[in-house]
């Protein structure tokens, strides 16, 4: 009979995330990916900066927290050196979709053979708001108080869509975690990337539509609608690769 | 058994690492430290090691954070304008407490400066590799055997200490070729990784996290502990070549590639009657203090501080031990120009008959 507990990854203390922010439960999925495959000794959370960043409270297994926009990099370093971990990024969009930009890109090109789940919130929740790479148009922020602006801004930055026109990624996929079977499709996401990492297939990236009802200015609820109504589509929820499919 | 080759100063410093155990790479081509990445390329793979070329300075700094954390001997390589791009690396190895060896092969500078050698890094390199206000051991030696025995030993320092080790050597050492005896192999066992590392190779089976940020009064703890290594250093690791300080009544004062042109100048200046001598900081930082402070003032009436940089970085670092007690007195090239002996012993010449400032 299975058993809803606390994953063992998850310290026993209480989360100190904004009441309704989605961050405690993507690290939650995450958690529970691992929990089921059995690798929770064997697990590596490469913590970024930013929100994501809070995981060095949270996480109770194995972490190296890394400089902003340098976990893919410092993922690269610590897999190869002892590749039979299960290594993974944890990083938010200002870390991955800005200032990472070009170790997201490269470790992605070189078909670095770990799992980024990158966490989409559409802002930069830790430093109080700002407008992140892939804050929607129109969408108001600390440095955007107008809404953003197309015109001095450009548009939100589609990762999955860019990860998967590289030829060495294995699995990108993104999900939306603001409906249940957004979150159960998440997890089998992930599942499936940790897998295909253990495999050593190779690159793996999940990104999972987030919220911030505090720098977006909205209960947790309406965030939820929000999502439906504006995030969703323009990030399109969807397997955008997969390598196992054709094989 | 040591084994003797002819060798490239980057060539050389990139085998006595692989001697020394390094097993992972990473850096981005810059000149002239492209023989160190090129030559590791192949060579960390017959070894089971791993090269990466990263996508920039930036990143190759981080690459080696991550290798370092798992407990494997990692390492990078750069120039000037590289080395400011891994500053945000290397202050969060400091607050990590990694050990890694990264190698400044430097040239002229500011800005992208030029291709040529220098020794312009010098404040950078022993004031502030990075932010925060920390400190690494700089080696800077002066032949290529000498940078051999160093790297060999690096990382003995950075796992002793849990710190970054830094060599610093510019462009003309790491260009020119000379014999060297390498050392043997050192081979490292997976029970011989560090206990605090992330591999579970070691047998370890607690929760291993390594950070760089910290709450306050953990930080400020950690600031202190690293102000007491500092200060060990100062006692015990200080390395200076002091040469015919006897009796001389000048000092000249140079490190690595300027210091061989120097010596030369000393020797000749010998040999025509004047009583000259050498000091040769090994170890930048720690610098060696004692070595200047502890001249006999009522003899020495000059000191003359020689460098491939001007205005002179190191002055500031004399004067302090000097303490005003004689002149100090400096000559130098820059921006990628030489120092030749004919220009070293007409400045030293000036100085000691008397027509310098």
């Amino acid at each position: 009979m299975a058993v809803y507990k606390r994953p063992t990854s998850i310290a026993d203390a209480p989360s100190g995330y904004c009441p309704g922010c989605l961050h405690s439960l993507a690290t939650k999925l995450v958690a529970q990916a691992i929990e089921e495959l059995g690798q929770a000794d064997n697990s590596l959370n490469i913590i970024s900066v930013g929100c994501s960043g809070l995981n060095i409270l949270y996480w109770s297994g194995d972490f190296l927290s890394t400089a902003h926009g340098r976990a893919p990099a410092a993922a690269t370093g610590a897999k190869r050196a002892n590749p039979e971990r299960l290594v993974f990024t944890y990083q938010g969009d200002g870390d991955l979709a800005a200032i990472g930009l070009a170790e997201i890109m490269s470790a992605a090109n070189r078909g670095e053979n770990f799992t980024v789940i990158f966490a989409n919130n559409q802002t930069y929740g830790m430093t109080g708001g700002q407008m992140a790479p892939t804050t929607l148009i129109g969408q108001k922020s600390t440095t955007s108080i107008y809404g953003r602006d197309p015109k001095t801004t450009g548009y939100p930055l589609r990762m999955c869509e860019i990860i998967s026109t590289l030829e060495a990624p294995r699995f990108v996929a993104r999900y939306a975690l603001n409906s249940p079977k957004g979150i159960m499709d998440a997890k089998k996401g992930i599942k499936k990337a940790f897998e295909m990492q253990l495999a050593g297939k190779g690159f793996t990236f999940i990104e999972l539509l987030t919220n911030c009802p505090t720098n977006w200015h909205m209960t947790p609820l309406q965030t939820l609608d929000y999502m439906n109504t504006n995030t969703i589509p323009y990030f399109k929820p969807g397997i955008y690769k997969d390598t196992e499919e054709n094989a | 058994m040591g084994e003797k080759r002819f060798m490239k100063g980057n060539e050389a410093i990139a085998e006595a690492a692989v001697r020394g155990g390094c097993r992972f790479f990473a850096g981005y081509p810059i000149t002239p430290q492209n023989e160190i990445p090129e030559y590791l390329s192949w060579r960390l793979p017959e070894v089971g090691g791993d090269f990466v070329q990263g996508e920039s300075e930036v990143a190759s700094i981080n690459m080696v954070y991550g290798a370092a954390a798992m407990g494997t001997r990692a390492m990078t390589s750069s120039s000037s304008p590289g080395i400011s791009l891994k500053a945000e690396g290397i202050s969060y190895l400091a607050a990590a407490m990694l050990p890694a060896l990264i190698v400044n092969v430097s040239r002229g500078g500011p800005g992208l400066g030029s291709i040529q050698p220098a020794q312009s890094d010098y404040l950078q390199a022993t004031k502030a590799l990075g932010h925060g206000g920390f400190h690494t051991l700089v080696f800077a030696p002066n032949t290529v055997q000498e940078a051999v025995d160093i790297v060999y030993e690096s990382w003995e320092y950075a796992e002793r200490d849990r710190n970054p080790v830094f060599v610093l050597i510019d462009g003309c050492l790491g260009n020119i070729m000379e014999e060297v005896d390498l050392p043997e192999m050192k081979e490292i066992k997976p029970e011989d990784l560090p206990e605090w590392c992330l591999s579970r190779r070691n047998g370890r089976d607690w929760q291993g996290n390594i950070t760089p940020i910290y709450t306050e009064p953990i930080l400020e703890g950690l600031n202190m502990m690293a102000g007491e290594m500092y200060k060990q250093w100062e006692e015990e690791d200080v390395r200076v070549e002091e040469f015919m300080l006897d009796d001389a009544e000048y000092v000249v004062i140079a490190y690595g590639m300027a210091s061989r042109v120097a010596k030369e100048a000393v020797i000749k200046l010998r040999e025509e009657g004047h009583k000259l001598g050498l000091i040769r900081p090994i170890t930048l930082y720690p610098f060696p203090k004692n070595s200047i402070r502890n001249l006999d003032y009522s003899r020495v009436k000059g000191i003359i501080d020689i460098e491939m940089t001007i205005p002179a970085q190191m002055r500031d670092d004399i004067e302090l031990q000097v303490m005003g007690r004689c002149p100090v007195y400096e000559y130098g090239r820059s921006g990628g120009c030489l120092l030749d002996d004919d220009g070293v012993y007409e400045a030293i010449k000036e100085v000691i008959t008397g027509g310098a400032e």
